[in-house]
């Protein structure tokens, strides 16, 4: 049985629809990545799952249950960090810390401990006085150190630095590891490559791509900067090869994986001196969905 | 760069985010001069009413204390005693609150950073929050002036009663400028300055009391505190008497004065810092602090101690001056027809008690709709997501702030009930007994509990129905139940109207017996709105 699993879901707010015949499904014990430009659904997908939103359409479960009718009891098994995190003003993180972990059913005192010292968090201090970075440990901190099932993360990391998000990435793999599941949204892709086992990537309401970093990537095309002996005609005009241009002798283009194989083969053929090839980053699946440039012709996901 | 460029810009930017507060304040304050003078001007018309009212405060304790020194026996003057000190309180509080509110609160929230890293001077907030609110406490001081002369009153002494509200205003905003600078956050740098307007009142109010009434009987030589309160200054102008204009130069120069020290300490802290450093609090929470109502009861236990000790003082005044009320109406048939006509007919003493009761239960009232209101400050201000993600109901959630709601409502009707009680039982020698007196008060003050739950009612119907309504739903209902319990018979509002007010079905008590009935009926309709908020609530989207 999946973690979560949401098929056909609509919310439309008024005119607008927010969400527009959305998939998810996140298995057991996976960390699984959700990715979206701003705007894209993702909060309104998570206060769903949560229960705080009511759906118009759809069907949704997490752990097995219905978010809105079954919501108090699904909550003492998960734990959710929102987007924007707001604390009440007179009081201190500490005290914050331990009221949100009652409020689900209580937290690891040491593992608490543990952690606000391993963010460097003063719990003595008022919410007023929190940085935005302040304030989204707090709530890290009261959600990590909660014994739960699920960990519903909503942009966690905006507003840590560096360090901070190191850590925070260190404890994610540790509840992994504890066997967790962590629904995890970001806009932050090299955190979801470094973390994530599944990615879902939603535009507009809708997946526009899901499967493993290993599926996705082999959808994406990769750069190739070439230097060869002869010149070669017609490149441009090989199935797969796109954005070709030249610079001085060297060539730069990019090829579709399914077509790297025939490309090299081809550039063989003309005595390659040097080749350069970057890998496919997360970023560039992502500008390829949501950069200036009009999609292709034929999609990736098309041409499988 | 010139310490003050960029004024003139936030002075628009305040006077456009106040486009309706600072209308309201200067169209109200002027509305209630105006209605108070009208009604007292109604009143004593006659010159032995005068006459025998400025005999009588002048000779009260009371009457001295809590509306300054009488001056002579003109129409001017009793309009003096009768509205100078509400309103002068009214324009402090609206003034600090305006101060406060263009300068700390916009360091506290961190919209000073924007503006600040602009073309803009290091005096250039505090100047225009002191432009914007002097500027609107001269239109009040005009307003108010005009509103007198329109009642046929003198026009010199209409002036100089305007420009010593102003003058009040002034002296306020300058003492705001202080705290705001000393306090990080507005809550602070705001009940700073209303304690220090509670001072002024108080100095005042005791140089008043102890002061001395002059040979003709109907003068008030105030004691020397009165001249240490910006108060106490604005009384001395004696609007109506002797317009001792020359005396407007006090606040004057204090509000110099401070606004200078407040420009001083600009000049030396950090901004976003003041320079009482916050303390540290406890890294874990107690026991209490572990549930939805335990929040709850956290986030309502400091407005509830304010409102407790703000109307326990007002119930020992009540209370203490009710024995006086034979004596201050006296022969004045107009007067005696009011209180009656609000409080019933029974004694003159337990008809102002009914009088003055329904004033507690619409005050109370008052405290209930910002109580269930405190939901939907929660919800709205984003901090509702982070509790209603956990294993908590929607029900228990409201509930905890409901029961705190109504938990207060109860104990702020006893207390206010009890002070009245015990002294006015204080201050007589005939009556059955303290604890005799104190337990009917209270029981009185108590009766009121089921009209006050109704319209907690509404507010929880409109939360859960309408949110985005919820405050302008409640507030709204509040004034209309003041309206037409204070003023249905008076301006004679339709019976249907009246009878829409909760508040139209409580018997007068003391004056009349209570009976259970209509209680019952209350408090029935007032479980049926709360049924109707809370399925609502539990069916509806959050506002995140």
């Amino acid at each position: 049985m999946p973690a979560i699993a949401v098929s056909q879901l609509v919310k439309t707010y008024g005119s607008t629809r927010a969400l527009d015949g959305f998939d998810l499904r996140v298995e057991p014990g996976e960390v699984h990545g959700f990715l979206g430009p701003n705007g894209a659904g993702k909060s309104t997908t998570i206060r769903i799952l949560l229960g705080l939103l009511r759906r118009d359409s759809g069907d949704v479960t997490v752990l097995g249950g219905d978010p809105w009718r079954d919501a108090v009891a699904l909550h003492r098994r998960l734990a959710y960090v929102p987007g924007d995190v707001n604390l009440w003003p007179n009081l201190t993180g500490g005290e914050v810390i331990d009221l949100l972990g009652s409020l689900r059913g209580g937290l690891d005192h040491r593992r608490r401990d543990d952690l606000l010292e391993r963010f460097e968090l003063d719990p003595t201090k008022k919410c007023r006085t929190y940085s935005k970075g302040n304030r989204q440990k707090t709530a890290i901190v009261a959600a990590l150190a909660s014994d739960v099932e699920l960990l519903v993360l909503d942009e966690p990391t905006s507003g840590l630095d560096p360090l901070m998000e190191a850590v925070f990435q260190d404890r994610v793999r540790q509840a992994r590891t504890a066997g967790t599941t962590v629904l995890l949204s970001s806009h932050v892709l090299a955190e979801v490559e470094a973390l994530c086992d599944r990615v879902t990537i939603v535009r507009a309401g809708r997946v526009v791509e899901s499967g493993t970093l290993a599926e996705l990537r082999h959808l994406t095309r990769v750069s190739v900067a070439v230097r060869t002996a002869h010149p070669v005609d017609r490149l441009d005009a090989v199935p797969g090869v796109h954005d070709l241009r030249a610079d001085g002798d060297t060539m730069h283009l990019e090829v579709d994986s399914e077509h790297l194989g025939a490309v090299l083969r081809l550039l063989a053929d003309h005595d390659i001196r040097s080749l350069n090839s970057a890998p496919p980053s997360l970023d560039e699946l992502f500008m390829r969905h949501y950069g200036d440039r009009p999609a292709p012709a034929t999609s990736p996901a098309g041409a499988r | 760069m010139n310490a003050l460029a960029g004024t003139g810009r936030l002075a628009r930017l305040a006077l456009r985010r106040d486009r309706i507060t600072l209308p309201v304040w200067i169209a109200g304050v002027t509305a209630v001069g105006f209605a108070v003078a009208a009604s007292v001007a109604d009143l004593y018309a006659a010159e032995s009413d005068r006459l025998a009212y400025a005999g009588t405060t002048a000779v009260s304790v009371v009457a001295r204390a809590f509306n300054g020194p009488v001056s002579g026996a003109s129409l001017g003057s009793i309009v003096v005693a009768e509205t100078f000190t509400s309103l002068a309180v009214l324009v402090a509080l609206m003034t600090t609150f305006t101060v406060v509110r263009h300068t700390r609160q916009n360091e506290e929230t961190g919209r000073f950073e924007l503006t600040g890293s602009a073309m803009v001077g290091r005096h250039a907030p505090l100047a225009a929050a002191l432009a914007v609110a002097v500027g609107a406490d001269l239109l009040i001081g005009a307003g108010v002036a005009a509103a007198l002369v329109g009642l046929d009153l003198p026009l010199p002494g209409a002036l100089a009663y305007g420009a010593a509200l102003a003058g009040v205003g002034v002296a306020f905003a300058a003492v705001a400028a202080v705290t705001a600078q000393i306090f990080s956050t507005s809550r602070a740098a705001n009940s700073a300055a209303a304690i220090a307007v509670g001072v002024a009142f108080g100095l005042r109010a005791v140089g008043d009391a102890l002061g001395t009434v002059d040979a003709d009987g109907l003068r008030v030589t105030s004691a020397w505190p009165s001249w240490l309160s910006p108060l106490g200054w604005a009384n001395q102008v004696r609007p109506f008497d002797a317009d001792h204009s020359g005396l407007l130069a006090l606040p004057a120069v204090f509000g110099l004065l401070a606004g200078t020290v407040a420009a001083v300490l600009v000049e030396r802290r950090d901004a976003g810092t003041g320079l009482v450093a916050p303390r540290p609090g406890p890294a874990r929470a107690g026991a209490g602090l572990r549930t939805a109502t335990g929040l709850a009861w956290r986030l309502h236990r400091g407005g509830l101690l304010g409102w407790a000790i703000g109307l326990a003082v007002l119930g020992v005044a009540m209370g203490a001056v009710t024995d006086e009320v034979d004596a201050l109406v006296g022969d004045n048939a107009g007067l005696a027809d009011a209180i009656t006509q609000l409080g019933g007919t029974g004694g003159l003493v337990d008809a102002f008690l009914a009088t003055i009761m329904s004033f507690v239960a619409l005050m109370v009232a008052g405290y209930a709709v910002q109580a269930v209101l405190r939901a939907y400050v929660e919800e709205g201000a984003g901090r509702l997501e982070a509790v209603a993600a956990g294993a908590v109901s929607r029900s228990r959630w409201l509930g905890g702030h409901l029961a705190c709601a109504a938990g207060g409502v109860l104990v702020l009707l006893a207390l206010t009930g009890a002070t009245i009680g015990l002294a006015y039982a204080a201050t007589v020698d005939g009556t059955a007994g303290v604890m005799a007196e104190t337990a009917r008060m209270t029981g009185a003050a108590l009766a009121h509990a089921p009209a006050v739950f109704v319209l907690a009612g509404v507010v929880v119907a409109g939360f859960g129905l309408l949110p985005r309504w919820s405050a302008a739903i409640a507030w709204t209902a509040l004034a209309l139940c003041a309206l037409a319990g204070q003023f249905g018979a008076v301006l004679d509002l339709p019976t249907a109207v009246v009878n829409a007010s909760p508040f139209s079905h409580v018997r007068a008590v003391p004056v009349d017996e209570v009976t259970a009935g209509p209680l019952l009926a209350l408090l029935a309709v007032a479980v049926g709105l709360l049924a109707v908020g809370m399925v609502a609530f539990r069916r509806r989207d959050l506002a995140l």
